[in-house]
């Protein structure tokens, strides 16, 4: 019986050894993965935050301005005006094409009758 | 266990056939039995002193073990738990209104040497005397061999110029990283922005500081590190500053004026829109100008005009001694006030402008859209100097403005010490009373805002703001209404701008001679303060010019109605847009009777 308590106790060491071991570097592999990936992060924010500077210089009123003028001819842009304030009522409604033609040609008259029973 | 009987009988038994005495077996028993007790009573304790002893002596060996280990090691950030890359930026960005940028960081590096690491110190000099314009051979070289082992040699690089360094490939040359703040769109908004510069430099890191305007106002808010990754969002339009910033300078070249500063802000909330002051320099190399012996501090690019420019404005203060009579009940907006020039008070005479005569009798609104010293005169001494001042001080004329800037608090209004009868009668149509554009303002949007005080800022609010009411709703309608007149039949009619009914009042005033004694006769500051729309009082714009003169026609003119007024209607006519504001078609006042003919 003891011999056999002997050889399995010494296995189980054995086992857990090498199931420490792998965690081990299981957990180191992983500590790296993350700070390569904290590492990749902080890069990417600091190149987002020059592409924003860099975004907010490109789009500088200054150069906008210049811009459009240089381009005037394609883009012809202007700065704003109140008159380019619309209503939505002065929205034209899109053409509705008539669904029959009209059937029996009627000649519609206006005017006002009169009192004689004439037109005038 | 089996316990030894006291009195065993056979013992006893034997005993008392002996004649001896039975009890000394009992007492002897009682003995031993008491000795064993005590024997295993010690044993157990010693078993306990020596698993205590155990515990302890494992308990710090443990603790010392772990401090030794902790001494020994070198320190590392916890990388699990670190998320620390919001704290990437030291300083948090400025944004406008809409989060657009107007100052934000940069990486970048400082440019460092370590003279003794140096290989070749000549060919360095010469190198970086060619890559960098501002140095000069020989003397870098001087520096390199004079023993030092370390010097400073630029503060930031552009990414060329550190790869042109890196070119030159000297180990003692060396690059330290830096957050530099940038301002994206240059001039824009500069005088708000102010500027930063470095504090304290080291190798590894240095501060960035502001050295004016809110830069150096917000700076605990812009450096706190808990609120690093949040913007500091300001109450500016970013496109509405560059518009006004193009058309006041467009305005100032046109009317000759040396300086020109705008203001225009939210009459409900007292957010400041815009603010610009010209000239203005480029926040991003912050210049520190020698100015010549005799100049106005106003010659500076770094002087904002509108919060440091404190000068007598002139005629806008009118609106306030009629603002006042009206709340005051002491007239109404037809009453008649008696305006025969020239008005002798003392040994003063209070004249007309280029002399003339609106007498006998002037309407209040007419004093208004005439802008007469005399009718505006008589109001003030009806209100009388007390009631006059306390006024003021509720517009905040009398104190520097609170706006979130640090030249703000230095700039202090001038207000008259002594306050005779002659100094009610001058400070009612503004001279003797020195105030910035930005307070003007600030007045005019009390007014507007239905007679509540109005406290500018700078900060975005999204709640609208609580003051205390200055005046009566009815007189801070009366006199919106007043200053519409102005601009429709008055002095300022050229500020008509179609579409929005704007109201305001001009003011011309002399400068006073810097050496004291007098005024100038040709030097004058110009300035329109408008209300618009005046149906519905949103926003109030001053115009400020300095020194204009208009010279289209015969002779020069300096009237604010020639010069300030143009300017100020061309910002209200491409600003008003912008602000989301529909053109109006305006009401035309109904006629009481309107005669017809066939």
């Amino acid at each position: 019986m003891r011999p056999v308590i002997y050889v399995l106790s010494f296995v189980a060491v054995l086992t857990l050894g090498f199931w420490a071991y792998r965690e081990h570097y299981q957990t180191r592999e992983a500590l790296g993965e993350v700070s390569a990936l904290q590492r990749e992060i902080t890069d990417l924010r600091e190149a987002l935050n020059l592409q924003r500077a860099e975004w907010a210089y490109l789009n500088r009123p200054d150069r906008l301005r210049e811009l459009s003028t240089l381009n005037f001819d394609r883009l012809g842009l202007m700065p704003l005006q109140p008159t380019q304030f619309g209503d939505a009522a002065q929205v034209a409604y899109p053409a509705t094409e008539e669904m029959f033609a009209p059937i029996d040609n009627p000649v519609s008259v206006l005017g006002n009758t009169e009192p004689t029973g004439d037109f005038p | 266990m089996i316990r030894t009987p006291l009195r065993p009988l056979a013992r006893i038994l034997s005993a008392r056939s002996r004649g001896e005495n039975p009890d000394t077996i009992e007492t002897d028993n009682l003995r031993a039995r008491h000795e064993d007790m005590r024997d295993r009573a010690r044993g157990r304790a010693e078993v306990r002193l020596l698993l205590l002893g155990a515990v302890f002596f494992m308990a710090f060996c443990t603790i010392g073990a772990r401090m030794g280990l902790l001494a020994a090691t070198d320190p590392v950030e916890p990388r699990v738990l670190a998320s620390g890359a919001e704290i990437l930026a030291q300083r948090a960005d400025i944004t406008d209104r809409n989060g657009r940028v107007l100052a934000t960081n940069m990486l970048t590096h400082a440019l460092y040497a370590h003279p003794k690491d140096m290989i070749d110190p000549a060919g360095v000099s010469v190198k970086l005397a060619a890559i960098f314009p501002e140095m000069k051979a020989p003397d870098l070289e001087r520096r390199f061999k004079d023993g030092r082992s370390f010097m400073w040699l630029r503060k930031v690089l552009s990414p060329e110029q550190m790869q042109a360094v890196h070119d030159i490939g000297d180990p003692g040359l060396l690059f330290g990283p830096r957050e530099m703040r940038l301002y994206p769109n240059g001039q824009l908004a500069a005088h708000i922005l102010g500027g930063t510069s470095f504090g304290n430099e080291g190798v590894g890191s240095a501060e960035v500081i502001g050295t004016a305007g809110i830069e150096k106002a917000l700076d605990a808010r812009l450096r706190d590190p808990a609120q690093a990754g949040k913007p500091l969002e300001l109450s500016v339009d970013l496109t509405i500053q560059a518009t006004i910033e193009e058309l006041l300078d467009s305005g100032m070249k046109m009317m000759n004026a040396k300086g020109a500063s705008a203001v225009l802000m939210d009459v409900h909330t007292g957010e400041i829109i815009s603010m610009a002051s010209l000239p203005a320099f480029d926040p991003n190399d912050r210049p520190n100008p020698v100015l010549p012996k005799g100049a106005e501090p106003g010659d500076s690019p770094l002087f904002n005009r509108a919060v440091q420019g404190v000068y007598e404005l002139g005629s806008t203060f009118k609106i306030f001694a009629t603002a006042q009579a009206l709340d005051l009940g002491l007239l109404n907006k037809d009453s008649m006030v008696d305006a025969r020039a020239p008005m002798i008070w003392g040994k003063f005479k209070i004249n007309e402008f280029e002399g003339k005569n609106y007498g006998p009798l002037l309407s209040v609104s007419d004093v208004i859209a005439k802008s007469s010293n005399v009718g505006t005169a008589r109001i003030a001494l009806m209100i009388g100097a007390e009631r006059q001042q306390a006024f003021l001080r509720a517009l905040g004329l009398f104190d520097p403005s609170p706006v979130e800037l640090i030249e703000a608090p230095g700039a202090r209004p001038i207000v008259p010490k002594r306050w005779p009868d002659i100094t009610t009668i001058t400070v009612s149509y503004g001279h003797g009373i020195a105030a910035s554009p930005l307070a003007l303002a600030t007045g005019y949007a009390t007014i507007a805002n239905g007679g509540i005080a109005v406290t500018p800022t700078l900060l975005r609010r999204t709640e609208p703001m609580k003051g205390v009411r200055v005046m009566s709703e009815k007189a801070a309608y009366d006199s919106i209404a007043m200053l519409r007149l102005v601009v429709t039949k008055g002095t300022a009619s050229m500020g008509e701008v179609e579409g929005y009914s704007v109201g305001g009042k001009t003011g011309t005033a002399e400068k006073p001679k810097a050496a004291g004694g007098g005024y100038y006769k040709d030097k004058v500051i110009n300035t329109f303060a408008a209300v618009f729309p005046t149906d519905n009082p949103k926003y109030v714009l001053t115009v400020t010019l300095d020194e204009p003169v208009e010279t289209s026609g015969p002779k020069p003119r300096r009237t604010a109605g020639w010069t300030a007024v143009p300017v100020a209607a061309e910002v209200i006519r491409r600003v008003a847009p912008l602000l989301g504001l529909r053109p109006q078609v305006e009401a035309l006042p109904l006629d009481g009777v309107t005669t017809v003919r066939n």
